[in-house]
């Protein structure tokens, strides 16, 4: 025993001496060696103090994961397994979650620790929320892997934006309708929006039905850039990087949110104050999230959405019981786009001003992994993982450059701890007695 | 067979995969109330000939006649909405989705009113997936899966079953059981059957008529009993046992 003890430890030291000898030559030239710019030329100024240090944390470091871990009888990390949650945590409390978290949500503008910078963020986290829930009925139930939702997005914003801006006032000066129309514009508009994104979604469908997994996935990403280039491109129609402003904002059905006589504060008897807006705002987009959820929930359980579940596990089986792929492709990728454009519109006449700056690849790739990291069609998972995401990213404002470092390792861990994302069972949508989850572990990838 | 047009004919078909022939030519008839089965080796065509039937894909050449109406060149989503069913190779269930929802995935097709009713007469047919009714169907046996597969097919209320090797990795218990079924599904209901199968003996005796195809010929056909006496028959695909 005491023998094969020595063997390890002598083992570990070799192993160690490597790694360190391997840190050398590697920080050796990067951080040992510097040039500097002096006169007559450059330099080279030698760092080897730094050099050391980090060999140390090399050889040291390595040393203690070996005989602690790697070589170890009893390696420490066996507790951490302990850490991780099991599966099916939800379980029984799971069925509160949802109501509580509705509860907080309806009451949160009028809680003492609401601030104004607090309620921006979570109007913000709700975007995000209303965009993960929209871009999961493509993901998560059809499973068609779509990299480029933020078009829909941009059609949704820029289809508001140019009907409020410019539209409308040509409709107002030509004497076509009265000016009133203007206190509606948002109401109007929304609708149209959803409307021309999902028109949007039946173009990008098109082409894409043979398509699938990684095929698909390229070709909605190129769809999502040409969209964003196009925008930038089209100066005369869209004002190309200069963007449109002055976005109308959104009225109370008709009442606008403005200081003096038949204002919102006027016509309710309250004190002007800029927050009542941000509220509304605040009431707007849960309203509208509710409304992609409800909706969503609804379709699961129609034979629409079955369909589309069906569509994910298995197309030739969908083909071969007489389900029309086509039609089902095309309704996913139009419903999720019609969301998408309501989240448009809304992200419009809340900023006021947008450009192709706001709908860049980056967006699409948030939303996706707030799908993915809630569990691909769990839609209370969405919800964490948008407050994770989004919340997540104004926490580490402060670390700044660091900001995405952290974020990537949060990510990592939480792949690694749950691999099917935070919240991984799938309820099914009809039973004949009792619903019962399923659980995470039996959700694979393909076979099940 | 009495002169009556057959349900399913199948004249001079051709099928292509890309340049390369499938199907050279296939003529099979199947008659209402009968159970055909084709046998042949992997690669024959036989699968090729099941998903053509079912228009997917096309075929290149010749006709295919459904109750007389021409389904050649139909929509696949079509040809299963005309009381055709099939349950194809390597069952594709759906993994994910409880047996419950699989079987109503069947029944897409039909009206949701009877719905009740077919369930209960799948469940009889297959008992065993009443046990398991709300578990996945990612979780079944390979046996239970193949089960569920025909279940599946049976929602739509079909009078034709396609059904493609349903015998495909199973213990001999299991198909025995499963040919079971559907030998009763044909003489109690008249449910008449298409049987794609390598299992050729199991297929023979289960079968009244049957086909024999070879690089994507028919190079044989007559009564099950009379494919099983042949000595080609046997040479080819009876080698090895009557597993």
């Amino acid at each position: 025993m005491a023998a094969t003890t020595e063997n390890r430890v002598i083992a570990s030291l070799k192993d160690s001496l490597i790694s360190a000898v391997i840190a050398f030559a590697l920080f050796g030239p990067i951080v040992g060696l510097k040039t500097e710019t002096e006169p007559g030329g450059l330099a080279l100024s030698a760092h080897f103090g730094t050099v050391g240090v980090i060999v140390a944390i090399v050889f040291v470091g390595r040393l203690l994961l070996n005989l602690l871990v790697w070589k170890a009888d009893r390696p420490i990390t066996r507790g951490l397994s302990g850490l991780i949650p099991a599966q099916t945590s939800l379980g029984g409390f799971g069925k509160f979650v949802a109501p509580v978290a509705l509860l907080f949500a309806l009451i949160f503008p009028f809680l003492p620790i609401t601030d104004r910078y607090i309620l921006d963020l979570s109007v913000l986290v709700l975007t995000y929320v209303m965009l993960g829930w929209g871009l999961n009925i493509v993901v998560g139930l059809a499973g068609l892997l779509d990299l480029g939702y933020v078009a829909f997005y941009a059609v949704g914003a820029y289809s508001y934006a140019l009907l409020s801006t410019k539209f409308f006032p040509m409709l107002v000066e030509m004497g076509y309708v009265g000016g009133g129309i203007m206190d509606w514009a948002f109401w109007i508009c929304l609708p149209l929006a959803g409307i021309l994104a999902a028109f949007w979604g039946i173009i990008l469908g098109f082409p894409v039905l043979r398509l699938r997994g990684d095929y698909l996935a390229i070709v909605t990403l190129a769809f999502g850039e040409i969209v964003r280039i196009v925008l930038l491109n089209w100066y005369w129609f869209t004002g190309g990087p200069d963007g449109i402003s002055r976005i109308p904002r959104p009225s109370f059905f008709g009442i606008p949110f403005s200081r003096g006589e038949g204002g919102f504060a006027d016509t309710f008897n309250l004190d002007y104050s800029s927050m009542q807006r941000i509220v509304f705002f605040y009431y707007l987009i849960l309203a509208l999230a509710l409304l992609t959820n409800l909706v969503t929930l609804r379709l699961r359980r129609l034979p629409i959405g079955r369909a589309w579940e069906a569509l994910r596990e298995d197309e030739i089986a969908c083909r071969s019981l007489g389900i029309n792929t086509t039609n089902t492709k095309l309704t996913a990728f139009a419903i999720g786009a019609m969301f998408g454009g309501f989240a448009g519109s809304f992200f419009a006449t809340r900023q006021g001003f947008i450009s192709p700056e706001s709908f860049t690849f980056i967006e699409s790739a948030v939303i996706l992994a707030i799908v993915v990291l809630g569990g691909l069609g769990s839609q209370i998972g969405v919800v964490i993982a948008a407050v994770v995401m989004i919340g997540g990213f104004e926490i580490f404002r402060q670390a700044e450059e660091f900001r995405m470092l952290i974020f990537g390792l949060l990510m990592v861990f939480i792949m690694v701890w749950r691999p099917r994302g935070l919240i991984s069972s799938r309820k099914p949508s009809i039973g004949l007695h009792s619903r019962k989850a399923i659980g995470a572990e039996n959700v694979a990838q393909g076979q099940g | 067979m009495n002169g009556k047009p057959p349900l399913l004919s199948i004249r001079g078909v051709e099928t292509w995969y890309g340049k390369i022939v499938a199907l050279r030519g296939v003529d099979v008839d199947v008659y209402k109330g009968e159970i055909v089965t084709m046998i042949g080796a992997n690669g024959a065509g036989k699968s090729t000939l099941m998903m053509t039937i079912c228009g997917d894909p096309k075929a290149h050449a010749g006709t295919i006649t459904y109750e007389g109406i021409d389904i050649t060149n139909a929509p696949t989503h079509e040809i299963m909405h005309m009381s055709i069913a099939q349950s194809p190779e390597g069952r594709r269930i759906f993994p994910r989705m409880t047996v419950l929802e699989n079987l109503q995935m069947g029944a897409a097709v039909t009206d949701m009113e009877h719905f009740d009713d077919d369930l209960g007469r799948v469940f009889e047919l297959f008992p065993i997936l009443k046990n398991r009714k709300g578990q996945r169907g990612g979780t079944l046996s390979g046996g239970e899966q193949q089960m569920l597969a025909i279940a599946r097919a049976l929602m739509s209320r079909p009078k034709l079953l396609l059904l493609d090797e349903p015998s495909l990795g199973l213990a001999p218990m299991i198909v025995k059981q499963i040919f079971d079924v559907i030998r009763e599904l044909n003489e109690s209901e008249g449910l008449t059957v298409f049987l794609v199968e390598q299992n050729a003996y199991h297929a023979l005796r289960l079968a009244h008529r049957g086909y024999v195809m070879v690089n994507g010929e028919i190079t044989m056909t007559g009564t099950g009993a009379e494919l099983l006496a042949r000595e080609e028959v046997q040479a080819a695909y009876l080698e090895g046992g009557r597993h």
